[in-house]
């Protein structure tokens, strides 16, 4: 994502080092650190778990439960757009469509060339102004075909 | 003397440009060297307004919305701010029907107040509730809640009376609140309204819980996809610490409570209270087999309140009213208001407030005036994802815990999402495995493995493959899942589907020429 830092072992240990002391402290390190980074990457595991005092097998398995944690940085921007009912009920799964036909942009998946990503969420809590999303963090309300448009035209810089 | 105007700062507003609207009445006011005071309060829920502004006058709180930036310089032209006439003026907001016709207890603040103002919160009845325990005691407080007949508002309807009495009796040199702000069903939004624009509420009815049990530390955790309710909270709680309502000394009393505020990361199983005291605890969030409950091995194993978000919110009033004078409202067991999310395909989409026993027709036509498609209304899902889907002839059902459980279905949360007639309730049956199948912690076999199976099942019922085997054999996995899975993900995911299957028979008929089995 725009304005993360390229990873660095020393930043991170410092990050790990801040929060290493609170309770439960795994999801914290990993937030701090993704927050940083704008995601995790392999080298911090074994970081982690030496500070923690747990195997690297454990943190490994705590990174991939999660849905928010990233194991590569995400350059241009992110759209999570929701896709759960309330949403489906105003047409969420055609701007799905349309962000494949149109803008050759694929739900989930690395789409080569684009400089918008879009993520699946399920519920933003904005369910009365479906269909939500959360563009670079910052919440989209009443989204239709031609804010999508919008949205994409200025991801890839207005171009 | 300046003008108060208030833009809500609540990020469904943001959403569709509140920000923008507030920077140009700043800037217009300024280009007019009019003395104005912004306030970004809350949302009221009245979402099909928003960015709803209103202007304080000699004749109340006046509403104008839903007001786009190039709006602001007619509004100042028609002179809005001493409630000058305009076409989007809705005159006081307390007389807009929509707001008129609600109960707001626990909402009663929210879109009132500045969010992050001790003096505006006390100033309007808070911490009240919290004086008053604090004089009480903790026993008779626990009585107060026993009184009102409070039953957690995350879904299960277990009484927070009882689960509070259960904590307190536990000897332990530690106890913790932990409140549940990532019960995330879809279709909800009360929690993140509530934490974005009363959070204080929250946070008095935590404390009043603290003090009942004999805990000094709470949790709450939030869900990743309400970033701003976590910064607005973690606002709050700062707040709420130079206040001395937080701290070692709260309210200048001898007992001590602090609160943190945790994110989520984006797994919906961790709104089941197990897995998320795994998570809280820095593990995945894997739900735990009960007994042991929470109240007695909670939180790194010590007794603990697991509330959601709208009980702990709800204890303040019942506090400063007295448990009684809830249990007035509400019909058979289910005592007391719920705010009920309105959503999907509707015109009016909001949050209502009304005592339980509210029928899902009042909520869905009366408030909600029918589908915004101006379609048919088809289906309405109560209770979020794991939620019941209801046919028109179903609209009639009360919502209460009791009600919602004969008609098969159940309260949930209180989302009421609203399709009209383009929805595919075979499509919709399929998402609910598919949902499922993605959250699913993997414990329980039923759920990790049949959620998956559920998709094919239905794929092929849709296709026509061995149509009415199929069909069978759908009914077969969810009684499965149902029976099979410890928590409600897995226990609850066959509630969409089996209702669909049984109000939207036609969905799932045969499409086309039967194909036969391989």
């Amino acid at each position: 994502m725009k304005g993360c830092a390229p990873w660095d072992a020393e930043a991170a240990a410092r990050i790990i080092e801040e929060h290493r002391g609170r309770q439960g402290a795994a999801l914290p390190i990993l937030r701090a650190l993704q927050e940083c980074f704008g995601y995790v990457d392999k080298a911090a595991v074994p970081m982690i778990a030496d500070a923690l005092n747990v195997s690297k097998a454990e943190i490994h398995g705590i990174i991939t439960f999660y849905h928010d944690f990233r194991a590569a940085p995400v350059d241009g921007d992110v759209l999570k757009l929701c896709r759960a009912e309330s949403c489906q009920a105003m047409g969420c799964e055609d701007l799905v469509a349309h962000l494949a036909a149109e803008h050759r942009i694929v739900a989930d998946q690395h789409s080569p060339g684009a400089t918008l990503r879009v993520e699946t969420v399920y519920c933003l809590g904005n369910c009365a102004l479906s269909p939500a999303a959360l563009l670079n963090g910052d919440p989209v309300g009443r989204l239709n075909r031609s804010r999508i448009d919008s949205i994409v035209h200025d991801a890839s810089g207005g171009a | 003397m300046s003008v108060r105007i208030y833009v809500p700062g609540d990020s469904a507003a943001l959403s569709v440009g509140a920000e923008q609207v507030a920077s140009a009445i700043a800037r217009e006011a300024r280009q007019r060297s009019l003395d104005i005071q912004l306030t970004r309060n809350g949302s009221r829920g009245l979402f099909w307004l928003e960015p709803l502004v209103e202007v304080e006058t000699a004749q109340g709180r006046l509403a104008y919305g839903p007001i786009e930036p190039g709006d602001v310089v007619s509004l100042f032209d028609a002179g809005f701010v001493s409630g000058g006439a305009h076409p989007k003026a809705f005159g006081r907001i307390e007389n807009i029907p929509y707001l008129a016709n609600q109960q707001r207890m626990i909402f009663a603040r929210c879109g009132v107040t500045d969010p992050l103002s001790i003096e505006d919160y006390r100033w309007h009845g808070g911490l009240k509730g919290l004086a008053r325990a604090l004089e009480i005691g903790p026993r008779p407080t626990i009585e107060e809640v026993l009184a009102s007949g409070l039953r957690g508002r995350g879904g299960a309807g277990f009484p927070t009376g009882i689960k509070w009495r259960t904590v307190a009796g536990v000897e332990a040199d530690q106890k913790y609140i932990v409140c549940n702000a990532d019960e995330g069903d879809s279709g909800t939004f009360a929690d993140r309204m509530l934490m974005e624009g009363d959070p204080f509420t929250l946070i008095e009815g935590m404390t009043i819980a603290a003090l009942a049990v004999g805990a000094t530390k709470g949790f709450v955790y939030i869900r990743s996809e309400y970033p701003h309710a976590f910064r607005m909270f973690e606002a709050a709680i700062e707040k709420a610490r130079k206040a001395a309502v937080l701290g070692p000394r709260i309210l200048g009393s001898n007992h001590a409570f602090d609160i943190e505020a945790r994110l989520g990361a984006g797994a919906y199983i961790c709104g089941e209270e197990t897995s998320l005291l795994e998570s809280l605890e820095g593990r995945r969030g894997q739900v735990r087999a009960k007994p042991p409950l929470p109240a007695i091995q909670g939180l790194f194993g010590k007794p603990t309140v697991i509330n959601n978000v709208l009980s702990f919110a709800s204890t303040p009033w019942i506090l400063q009213h007295g448990g009684k004078a809830y249990a007035e409202y509400g019909m058979g067991r289910s005592r007391g208001t719920q705010p009920f999310q309105l959503a999907g395909n509707v015109r009016y989409g909001g949050l209502v407030e009304l005592a339980l026993g509210a029928t899902i027709r009042r909520l869905v036509e009366d408030f909600g005036g029918g589908t915004k498609s101006g379609r048919k209304l088809r289906a309405v899902q109560v209770g979020g994802p794991l939620g019941s889907y209801f046919p028109d002839s179903l609209l009639d059902t009360p919502l209460d815990y009791e009600a919602m459980l004969a008609a098969k279905g159940m309260l949930g949360h209180g989302g009421i999402v609203v399709f009209d007639d383009s929805v595919d309730l075979a499509r919709q049956a399929r998402f609910a495995f598919e949902f499922c199948a993605k959250e699913s912690c993997g414990k329980c076999t039923p759920c990790r493995i049949g959620s998956t199976r559920g998709v094919e099942t239905v794929d092929k019922i849709i296709a026509g493959v061995n149509h009415g085997a199929n069909l069978e054999l759908l009914r077969d996995l969810c009684a499965v899942l149902t029976d099979g899975s410890l928590c409600a993900l897995g226990g609850l995911t066959p509630m969409p589907v089996i209702s669909a299957l049984d109000n939207f028979s036609e969905d799932f008929a045969l499409r086309a020429a039967p194909i036969a089995a391989e």
